[in-house]
Parts: structure tokens; sequence; C-alpha cells
């Protein structure tokens, strides 16, 4: 057993959901108590999402306890099936189901043979992997399972694309700045001529599958998701993947040059022609990203030498130690990541751009790290925030889990060249904002005056007796001024010269809308 | 698919595929309710992933309750329990030194069978502190019953209650267990009159409500001249109420059936059973019952009420005729419906997770008189609702508002339903005379944000308009 208040990656079963609410026309059923389908209120909530979200549960209670599923996992399948006619149906199991041991495949069995959906059993076991590496298996499974449909109908073809084409592997619902990074992405590689041949899973039909072959080579933004598809793609069809992930300047370049090596093992025979992408790359980097002439102006020289502390996923984390290290000369103290499962390739990554490497998914060492090198900023998850509201120290979130604040309307990459200036902006504000404080603390706040009431009016005849000051304290401190205000008003409107509960109730049910 | 306008209340039960809360969120209001409180809850990550994104901001504030979070080895049993629970609350009474543990049992407890009730003494002695077990698992609960399992539970460790001299506490066992269920009745009135004056006969109310609505509810109570003995909870659980023979409870929220049942045959109170003080018709008619039983004539009951209705009107105008359709989470559904039709609108149904017809016996007889007397169709009750078909029916019907959970609000909306989210019920402050208008304000907001967006021909926002 293990004391938590708060973890950074969630349940298994958010990552298949997630991958499979991701795709279009793809209803997941999870094997689940009531109260589990809280990934609906998320992505309702967060994503401000205008669809149903398809996902239902097939609701393990009581009677499933002393009887067994028997029928009724297949029957929610079959319903779901007529309902909504979706090209798959996702079995999703839950630590609830991990334990029943219930033979989820026989359902699924039953299942396909009387729906015309297909009908897959997600293949994660909750008590061995989290939120990140379920969504990743579970990615691997769907394109695997259609790729295998479509060999075994005669319907794959491997014949590429007459001009250089790439799928994007790992966009999905719920992932921090996925949509603006998408975005981003596409219009890069539209700059480089590269044509986009799928996304995925992010609006994805299952059954265009079987034509993710077509491309030239598939390129994994984010390391947590993706890779394991991109790997299978690799052995089966022997498509190359480049998985340098294109955030910051220097990574931006080191991504296209990868994609250029990529291209050009057909480009000579397909195009008639090699491929070139260095005066595109110099041209971006110097004029049309701002970031590297803001590492040059005098704003960011001030930071140098500033400390920071880096917490978050694998690829953000790294990226953005390596960002602040490289490209804006600032010292990082520790740099952490809570995907102890890549723990291997994150030392590898930032090892000689920080002092410090910190591998924990436990949220009070990170506080206590943060605390022990006291930085100038932070950049972090929403937690590494709340961390540095308490300690007083600025923090940048870039990295999930987030809160609906980071699902911006606003076009906010992290990706590509627009990604760079999001970057720089985010960056220089966190430290700016803390340096504004500093300096306001110096020379004693904007205005030395004391103030002696938060009130504007010095009408002092009324008293509040020691009942309803107490009652008062009570009142949540966002709306106790309203209160007070409103209490005294009306005491003042009745005569009234002391201020009984009484007199606080009558106030309350006196005010109109 | 047709829809039928009854006469009298009708019931049905659907598939129960219905979105709800987990019940473990009670944990989310009873840890601030109960200042010196600490509540554990054993289970897994999904149920931490659930607390830590419900409860949005509070998990930072240094919350007094944690995970402890099950792993594979104590799934397997290849861990002892008992010493494991040990460790995890030893350190809390270091870290927190709270005056009760609490104990939240989950679906897995449940399914590996943990013997958390066993363990719990044992422990408890071991290491000083009470520690208080509720199964408040998704298997057998939803949302609001959650609260209800914790304060049942409460009750079995609230001191024996005092009041009655050894005499009469004599005479009382001699008699028969009176366990029935049937709430105080007419003859209620006149069991202790003889022996004692009315203010000896002690008023406990359970429900956790914040300290303000508590202390609002008591002051309507003390102007009929009744003092409230206690409150389960109370704000501190040293301060629990002393329960026994003899001691009148009334619930203030109507998914408490448990805790009424507990209170009644293993603590031998006596239930008033009543309609729940939510509304100003439902306030006045939770009043008059408690001063029936306790044989208290009321004063200037009615006019109260009026003079509420009277600084509601601006609300009113705005809702007459509307119609609203309730999905069904958190059972506080069959009380906001009265209330509402009481105000003018129309209910076509009125989700609910589960309908206890004992302990609600009361309010649903007052939703009826009330339709009557507002010549309203009987809106139709359906217990476990199944969130799929109710869609279906509300593209029938479209009403002018439902009232759902946030999984469904934003796709309605997009469909141009009005939507209210229903948790908001849940901790917003609905009790008394005083917060009738705190209702209204929720459930006009969309109503007064359409007025607002009028004319801007923007209603329908998904892409072909299904």
């Amino acid at each position: 057993m293990k004391l938590a208040y708060w973890m950074y990656a969630g349940p298994a079963h958010i990552g298949t959901l997630r991958v499979a609410s991701s795709f279009r026309n793809v209803h997941a059923i999870m094997h689940a108590p009531l109260g589990d389908d809280y990934f609906n209120v998320m992505r309702s909530m967060l994503e401000r999402e205008r669809d149903f979200t398809p996902v239902t549960a097939s609701v393990v209670d009581r009677h499933v306890l002393a009887r067994g599923s028997q029928e009724k996992v297949v029957d929610n399948m079959a319903r779901k099936d007529k309902q909504e006619h979706p090209d798959l149906i996702v079995l999703t199991p839950t630590c609830t189901s991990s334990i029943l041991q219930e033979d989820l495949q026989n359902f699924v069995d039953r299942a396909s043979t009387i729906s015309d959906s297909d009908v897959i059993l997600a293949d994660v076991n909750h008590y061995r992997v989290n939120e990140l590496q379920a969504a990743d298996r579970t990615l691997e499974q769907v394109v695997r399972y259609y790729l295998e449909k479509a060999r075994r109908q005669g319907k794959l073809d491997l014949s590429l694309t007459d001009k250089p084409s790439v799928n994007i592997i790992g966009i999905f619902t719920l992932g921090f700045h996925n949509q603006h990074d998408c975005r981003e992405l596409k219009r890069l590689l539209q700059d480089l001529g590269i044509e986009t041949n799928q996304v995925i899973p992010e609006g994805g039909f299952v059954d265009q599958l079987h034509q993710l072959p077509k491309a030239w080579f598939n390129l994994v933004p984010y390391r947590e998701t993706g890779l394991m598809t991109a790997t299978f793609l690799e052995k089966e069809f022997g498509m190359s993947y480049v998985s340098t992930t294109p955030m910051g300047i220097v990574d931006t370049a080191n991504c296209i040059r990868q994609i250029q090596e990529r291209l050009n093992a057909w480009a000579p025979v397909l195009l008639n022609e090699k491929i070139n992408y260095e005066s595109y790359i110099d041209e971006q980097t110097r004029f049309v990203s701002q970031a590297a002439w803001f590492s040059r102006s005098i704003d960011c020289q001030n930071l140098t030498g500033k400390k920071a502390v880096v917490f978050g996923d694998a690829t953000h984390a790294a990226s953005i130690t390596k960002i602040l290290a490289c490209e804006m000369g600032i010292r990082v103290s520790c740099a952490g990541t809570y995907c102890k499962h890549d723990e291997e390739w994150f030392k590898e990554q930032v090892q000689n751009f920080c002092d410090e490497i910190l591998i924990t998914d436990d949220h009070t060492e990170v506080g206590d790290m943060i605390a022990r090198a006291e930085p100038s900023a932070i950049f972090g998850t929403q937690m590494e925030r709340h961390i540095g509201k308490r300690l007083d120290i600025p923090c940048g979130v870039i990295s999930s889990p987030v809160h609906i604040q980071n699902f911006t309307l606003g076009y906010r990459p992290f990706l590509g060249y627009e990604g760079t200036n999001q970057i720089a902006d985010l960056v220089y504000n966190s430290f700016t904002l803390g340096m504004e404080d500093h300096l306001l603390e110096i020379f004693g706040g904007h205005d030395t005056k004391e103030v002696i009431t938060k009130s504007l009016s010095t009408d002092m005849d009324l008293t509040w007796n020691s009942e309803s000051q107490s009652e008062l304290s009570k009142i949540p401190g966002f709306v106790r001024g309203r209160v007070k205000r409103n209490t005294e008003k009306f005491a003042r409107q009745n005569g009234i010269a002391e201020i009984t509960i009484e007199i606080m109730y009558a106030a309350k049910e006196a005010s109109k809308a | 698919m047709s829809i039928n306008v009854s006469e009298t209340l009708t019931f049905e039960c659907e598939t129960g595929n219905y979105h709800t809360f987990c019940p473990i969120s009670c944990v989310a209001w009873l840890y601030q309710k109960i200042e010196d409180s600490f509540f554990l809850v054993v289970g897994t990550k999904t149920c931490g992933y659930f607390l830590q994104n419900a409860l949005g901001v509070m998990i930072f504030a240094e919350p007094r309750y944690a995970m402890a979070e099950l792993e594979e080895g104590d799934i397997s049993a290849q861990l002892n329990d008992y010493q494991e629970l040990k460790r995890l609350c030893v350190r809390i009474k270091k870290d927190r030194n709270p005056s009760v543990i609490i104990w939240i049992g989950t679906c897995t407890t449940e399914i590996i069978k943990m013997d958390l009730e066993g363990m719990a003494p044992e422990l408890e002695t071991e290491i000083q502190v009470p520690i208080v077990v509720a199964r408040a698992n998704g298997l057998d609960y939803a949302f609001t019953q959650g609260e209800d399992t914790v304060l049942a539970a409460m009750a079995h460790r609230c001191p024996e209650c005092k009041v009655w001299t050894g005499e009469e506490k004599e005479i009382q066992s001699e008699s028969p267990r009176k366990n029935s269920f049937t709430p105080l009745g007419e003859a209620a009135g006149r069991i202790r009159s003889t022996t004692k004056s009315r203010d000896t006969k002690p008023l406990v109310l359970f429900g956790s409500l914040p300290a303000t609505v508590a202390s609002q509810l008591g002051s309507e109570l003390k102007s009929q001249s009744i003092s409230v003995s206690g409150w389960l909870p109370a704000q501190r659980y040293t301060d629990s109420p002393t329960l026994g023979d003899g001691v009148y409870v009334c619930g203030v929220n109507p998914f408490l059936s448990r805790t009424a049942t507990t209170l009644m045959r293993r603590r031998k109170c006596k239930l008033i059973g009543a309609p729940f003080p939510i509304g100003p018709d439902g306030t006045r008619a939770w009043i008059e019952r408690i001063c029936f039983v306790l044989g208290i004539e009321t004063q200037g009951l009615k006019e109260r009420e009026q003079k509420i209705w009277d600084n509601l009107k601006n609300y009113l105008d705005l809702i007459r005729g509307k119609s609203v359709f309730f999905m069904g989470d958190n059972l506080l559904e069959i009380s906001l419906a009265r209330f509402l039709i009481r105000c003018g609108m129309i209910v076509y149904e009125i989700g609910i997770p589960y309908m206890d017809k004992r302990y609600q016996a009361a309010e649903l007889a007052f939703l009826q008189t009330t339709c009557k007397e507002m010549c309203m169709p009987m809106p139709r009750i359906v217990e476990k609702p199944d969130n799929y078909n109710q869609i279906q029916r509300m593209r029938e019907l479209q009403p002018d508002l439902a009232i759902t959970g946030m999984a469904h609000a934003n796709p309605l909306e997009a469909r141009g339903i009005n939507t209210r989210w229903s948790v908001e019920f849940t901790f917003a402050q609905i009790h008394g005379f005083i917060n009738a208008k705190d209702v209204l304000e929720l459930v006009t907001r969309p109503l007064r944000r359409n007025n607002n967006l009028e004319n801007l021909g923007w209603t329908d926002l998904v892409k072909g308009g299904d």
C-alpha cells in the first residue's frame, strides 16, 4: 500500500479510452462499477467536447459480483452496435475487472459473432501499466488488428504515394496542447512539401488504417504514445520513423534533418532528386521564428545563469530542459520526469544540461527538491504550479497533468517554429513576473501608504456582535466582503446599530436578484 | 416512443447505465465539514484519479484525505493488510493528529474481501485513534449515498444519550424493542408528553450541511422554540451528538436512508418522517412536521413562506411554464422537482439513482399534492435510468432545461438544450427559507444566459445537426 495524495499519470484504462475516443466512430465499453466513467466528464469539460463521449460502462454491481457478468457485457456490446453502429467496439478492462478475472476475451469473441462492428479487448493490465503506457499499447493493438485484417482480405496496399508523405502518430484527446501541435506539424510538413497521409488516432477512421503503409515514413512527436506503433510498422513494413520531438529551435532543426534523411532514401528513385532543407531551416530559424533572435536580445541576457527546475512527462521535460540550457543560457538545477518506465532515455537526454536528475512519481519528493533548489522559476505540471504558489515561485506549465486553463481556445503549439515563440513567451513571462515580484518587495509594494480599511465608506456606527463576527468568519473569503457590505447596508436602511446573526440572515433574505 | 402523462406517480426502473459520481466523492465535503477528521480511501489508482480530477483545486490545499493505494502485492495478498494499514495510519497520526480516521472501503476492497470492519477495532486500540469504516463503493451506491454510508457508520460511534434518568431507562429496557420502520405518526406526539416538558425532548438533525446553513436551520427551529440538541455530523468529531432511546431525529437530505435506519434500529431513536427543507415549501413542511411530532404549535410559518415567495418573484417570472428534465444522479431530484413544480415549472421526468419509498414517503406525498394543487401532470420517476434512452426521450420532448451530469452537459448544450450541472445542487447552499433563492439562481442561470445571447442565432453548434 502507498499513501498517495496526487498522481501524475492516471490508471491504465484512461489511456485506452483516450485512444479509443480519439478515433472517429469507435466506441469503448468499460467493464467497471458505477462512477468509473469519470473519463466522460474530463473529456466533456476539459476538451469542451460538443459530442457525447463514445464511452459507456457495462456496470459491475453486486449481481455481477455474485454471478459473474454472464450475458451482460455481450448484451451491452450488441446494444451499442445497434444504437450507434460503430466501426469498432473496444472492451476496456479496469482495476475491478483485473481482479475479477472474468474471461473478457470470451465475451469479445461472442459479441463479434453477433455484431456488425469489429470487437477487440484492450490488452492492458491495470496493475502493470499506467495511462501513458496503456495508450501506447492500445494504439498499437488497434493498428495491428486492422493491418492484419486488411492483409487477410487482401486489401493491403504497400505502394508508396507519389509525393513524399508522412503519418503523424500519437496525437490524441486530452493530450497537452495536442490539437495545436498537430496543426503546427501539418503546416511545417506542408512547408517541406510533404503530404500528411494520416494522423492517428485523433480524427482517424479505423477502416482507413490499412492505408498507413502508403506513407514514406512515420513521425512520432511525443515519446509517450506512438513509439510502439512506429516500431511495429517498421518491423512489419520496413517503414522508418522519426521520433525526435521538434520542440525548440535546435531540435526542430534536428527533426527536419532526420526527415530529410528518411525522404532521401526514396527521393532519388521516386522524385529523381535529393531533398535539401538546410536553407529552409536557416530562414525559419533566423527570421521567421523570433526565438533565435530572442536568445540574443538583452531580455534573454538578463536570464543568464538564473536557476530553473523542470518536471513533467519525458518528452516535454527533456525538450524544455534542453531549450532552457542550450537556447537561453538558463541554469537548470534539476530536471525530472514521472515517466519511470522511460528513465534511461530521459537521463541520456538531459544529463549534460542540468545539475541533477530526478525520476519519481511522488509529488512530495518533487516539492522537497524545489524547496531545496530555490529556483527563480519552475517549469512543470499543474502540481508544480501549486507547489510554486506555496513557495512563491512562478511556474510555467509545460506538461500534463493539466487543468482546463491549459486547454486554450487560442493557438498555442509547443512544437515547430511557432512553438518556439510560444515557449519563449512562456519562459520569459515566468521569469519577469518573478523579477517584478521581487522588486516590489524590495521597494515595499506599489503604494507605501498604509491601508486602514478595505471599504471605501467611513461610516463606523455599526457593531458586529461576537456571534455574528464568528459567523462572518465562516463565510468563504471570496464572498465575505460582499456579505459584510450587504448586511451593513441592510442594517443601515433599517436603522439597526448592532448586527446579530439574525440580521445577517434577514439581510440575505431581503437581497433580491 | 410515446410519453404518457399519468394521473398518479409512476415508478419505472431502467438498465442503470447512467453517469454519476463515485460515492467516494463524499470525502470532498465531509473532510471539510468534520474539521478534525482524516479520510483514508483504501482503493486503487482509479479511485485516486477520480478524486484528484473531481475535486480540482481542493487537492492542493493540504487536504485531510489521502489514498491508501493498493498495489499488486496487496491484491494477491503477498502483503499483510493489517500491517500495511497500520503503517499508513501511524504516519497519518504523526503528521496530522486527527481525532478520527475514517476508512472508505471501495470496490476493490469489496472484491478482495478485505476485512476493514474486522481490522479497525484492533488497530484502533493499538494506535489510540478512533477508526470508522464506511463502505462507499460504486458496486452498491451512487454519489451522495457515500455520505449516507459514512454517517451510518458514525451513528454507531456517537455517545449514548444520558437525558433520561435511571428510572426511566429501566422502563425503556423492559419494553419490547420498538424498531419498526414506520416514521412517527400521529401517536408519536404523546409518547413522552406526560413526563417531560417540550424542551427536554432532544432533537438531533442528521445530514452534512455547511456550518452557516446548519445554523440557519437551527435558528428557524429556534423561532418555533425548538432547540436542536445536536447534528450528525457535528463540526468536530469529538462533538458528535448523543443518541439513544427517546431522541428524536430528522433528516435534512433525501439520500440518508441508511443513516435513518441505523438511527432507528441500532440507536433506538425516533425518526420524524418529513419532506426535506429544500425550497420554502419544503422548509415549511419540514418545520411543521417536526413541530407536530414534538407537540408544538407553529407560529407565523405561513407568512414567512409567503414572504420568501414574494422575494423570489423575479425568478419565478422567468421559469413559470418552462419544462425541466432531471437525468438523475444525486438523489436530490424528488425534492428539487417538487420545489420547481411549486414554482410553476413542468417536470417531464425525474431520473433518480435509487428511490427509498419509505424514507422519502413524506416527500413523495408532498410531490403528489403539489402536482395536484398546481394542476401539473405527475412526472414519471425513473429509477436507475439509462442515459442513452433518456437522451432519446429528451430529443422528443425538447425540455427547456435539463438537469444533468457534466458528462452530458456540453454535448446537450451543443444541441440546443439548456443544461444545469446537477453536481452544483450538491455543493451549493440549497436548504432552508433563506437559500431558496440560491436554488433558483442555479436553475435560471442558463435561461438568463439565453436572454443575453438571444439574438445571436447560434444555438445549434454540432455539424450535421443531429
